[in-house]
């Protein structure tokens, strides 16, 4: 079980928390007007990334709220946690060859 | 290759088990191969074997990073159906099940594959309702299914609590042809097979990246063993599929998710098919060791570690108890997780792919291993033949982009 930094509560378990999926899609603002494949791939397209991943979580048992974390998905380590809205940190701006 | 039989069992054996010889040879790679399979799994090890048995293309290295069934191959709780809802999947997982019926003759090797019915369970009226569908669907595609009353069911499997419990069993759907099958036999049978017929079986062989000629088309694979040609590559790869095809610029439409098991201490058979509970979600039944075999649902985040949440098996375990109070003083002995790779529709990919000479099985999911022998088969037809098998022409790549999804993930809502 995860231990989650809420950037609202402070540290809680996992079984609050609810996982978004990839943080920082942007839905196109006109999807009549991307071709099929862009639309393809905001829907389905997904990095599922070994090592240093961007993440939506949700904190559905406590304050409600969404916020973005970084994570190691080799070692579920997380090495930041940061509000919506906020730019991605650098502890993971360029995580560079995953770890093996 | 040497014949297994009952005669060479029994001379063997009066004579002290000597002369045994390796299953398969473990041979260094050659520079180049006519197909290189990424993932030495059951799928990539019966992809290889059907190249060599069906197709006549012999010439083939299986690359794996680890060793021979040690990843979901040798991870998974061993359940096989093929009682889908759609057409393509029932077609599909069928073609497999057929295939396992005949297996250990095929391969000469017991995988114990043991048809003994698997009982998948309805709580409520939605899955009642969900349940009796899939009956239907299946019986007018020619798929065996049929529909249990609580006390059929309870009949079918003693050790059912169908009444006092948070969610009562209101029903079933029985597959009497499903069971179960020894996953490591199902690797190791592949893998004697294939190398018997000049298939080059590499452990330890971790696929770096992946060569592209100047036109865009597969020229072969860069190993931690060396660089390998070959025209033509086989991705099968399970929760590290994203990870192989990113070597190649091709981007797929996958979450690699934690699903865990664990067995109990070995008891005396006591429990005489599958049951899978899709609403309270577990699923389980008693390998001929005589340990129960319990499945959980997948962690709630992407992750590579192998392991997950322990409130998952807990949650999974909770469920168990309810269902069969005889379990509850059981003693798990051991846990373990796998990463299966997920779809959006929970249905796999078994393609060609924008790169010539590049070819991906992947997307199983949490219910690969019932589909081995299908999978294995349909995918070294769709590497012969440069297209797939009919079987298989549904399960594109392309289909997220066309709409054509076979959305098993609505039909069933979880994990399968």
């Amino acid at each position: 079980m995860l231990l989650i930094n809420c950037p609202y509560c402070g540290e809680r378990p996992e079984p609050e928390f609810v996982n978004g999926g990839q943080a920082h899609l942007v839905r196109p603002r006109r999807p009549a007007d991307v071709s099929t494949q862009e639309w393809t791939d905001y829907l389905y397209r997904r990095d599922n990334t070994r090592g240093v991943q961007a993440e939506r979580w949700r904190h559905a048992r406590g304050c409600g709220r969404f916020f973005n974390a970084l994570r190691d998905t080799t070692t579920d380590q997380f090495l930041a946690t940061y509000k919506v809205g906020e730019p991605r940190p650098d502890a993971g701006a360029a995580p560079g060859e995953p770890r093996r | 290759m040497q014949p297994f039989s009952a005669l060479s069992l029994l001379k063997r054996g009066l004579t002290g088990q000597h002369g045994w010889r390796a299953q398969w040879r473990s041979p260094e790679p050659k520079p180049s191969y006519d197909v290189v399979i990424v993932g030495g799994g059951g799928h990539g090890l019966g992809t290889a074997y059907y190249l060599a048995r069906e197709h006549g293309i012999r010439h083939v290295a299986v690359l794996e990073k680890g060793w021979i069934g040690g990843g979901n191959t040798g991870r998974n709780t061993t359940v096989i159906r093929s009682n889908y809802l759609f057409p393509e999947s029932a077609a599909l997982y069928d073609h497999a099940l057929r295939m396992w019926e005949s297996l250990a003759q095929e391969l000469n090797y017991n995988v114990m594959f043991s048809p003994r019915g698997v009982m998948m369970l309805a709580h409520t009226v939605h899955d009642e309702q969900v349940s009796r569908r899939h009956v239907h669907a299946n019986r007018a595609a020619g798929v065996d299914n049929e529909w249990l009353t609580p006390a059929e069911a309870k009949a079918f499997c003693p050790p059912l609590n169908i009444g006092d419990i948070r969610y009562p069993v209101r029903g079933a759907a029985l597959q009497r042809r499903g069971g179960t099958a020894r996953h490591d036999a199902v690797a190791w049978g592949y893998a004697r097979a294939a190398d018997s017929l000049g298939v080059d079986i590499i452990e330890n062989c971790e696929v770096t990246g992946i060569h592209r000629h100047d036109d865009g088309s597969v020229a072969g694979v860069e190993t931690t063993r060396g660089t390998i040609r070959a025209p033509r590559v086989g991705v099968v790869a399970a929760g590290h599929s994203s990870v192989v095809m990113k070597m190649a610029g091709v981007e797929l439409p996958l979450e690699s998710y934690p699903l865990q098991a664990f067995v109990s201490e070995p008891v005396k058979p006591v429990f005489p098919c599958v049951v899978m509970s899709n609403t309270v979600h577990a699923y389980i039944s008693q390998s001929d060791k005589g340990e129960l075999v319990i499945g959980a649902g997948t962690d709630a985040y992407t992750s590579y570690t192998q392991r997950g949440g322990l409130h998952i098996t807990a949650h999974a375990l909770e469920a168990i108890c309810e269902l069969f109070p005889m379990f509850r003083r059981l003693r798990m002995l051991r846990s373990w997780g796998g990463i299966v790779d997920v779809t959006p529709d929970r249905s796999p990919i078994i393609a060609r792919t924008p790169v010539p000479g590049l070819y991906v099985n992947c997307g199983w999911g949490t219910g690969g291993f019932k589909a081995t022998p299908g999978s294995a088969h349909v995918f070294a037809w769709t590497i012969a033949h440069d297209g797939p098998h009919p079987i298989n022409a549904p399960f594109t790549l392309e289909r997220f982009r066309d709409g054509n999804l076979i959305d098993e993930a609505a039909a069933a809502a979880v994990a399968h």
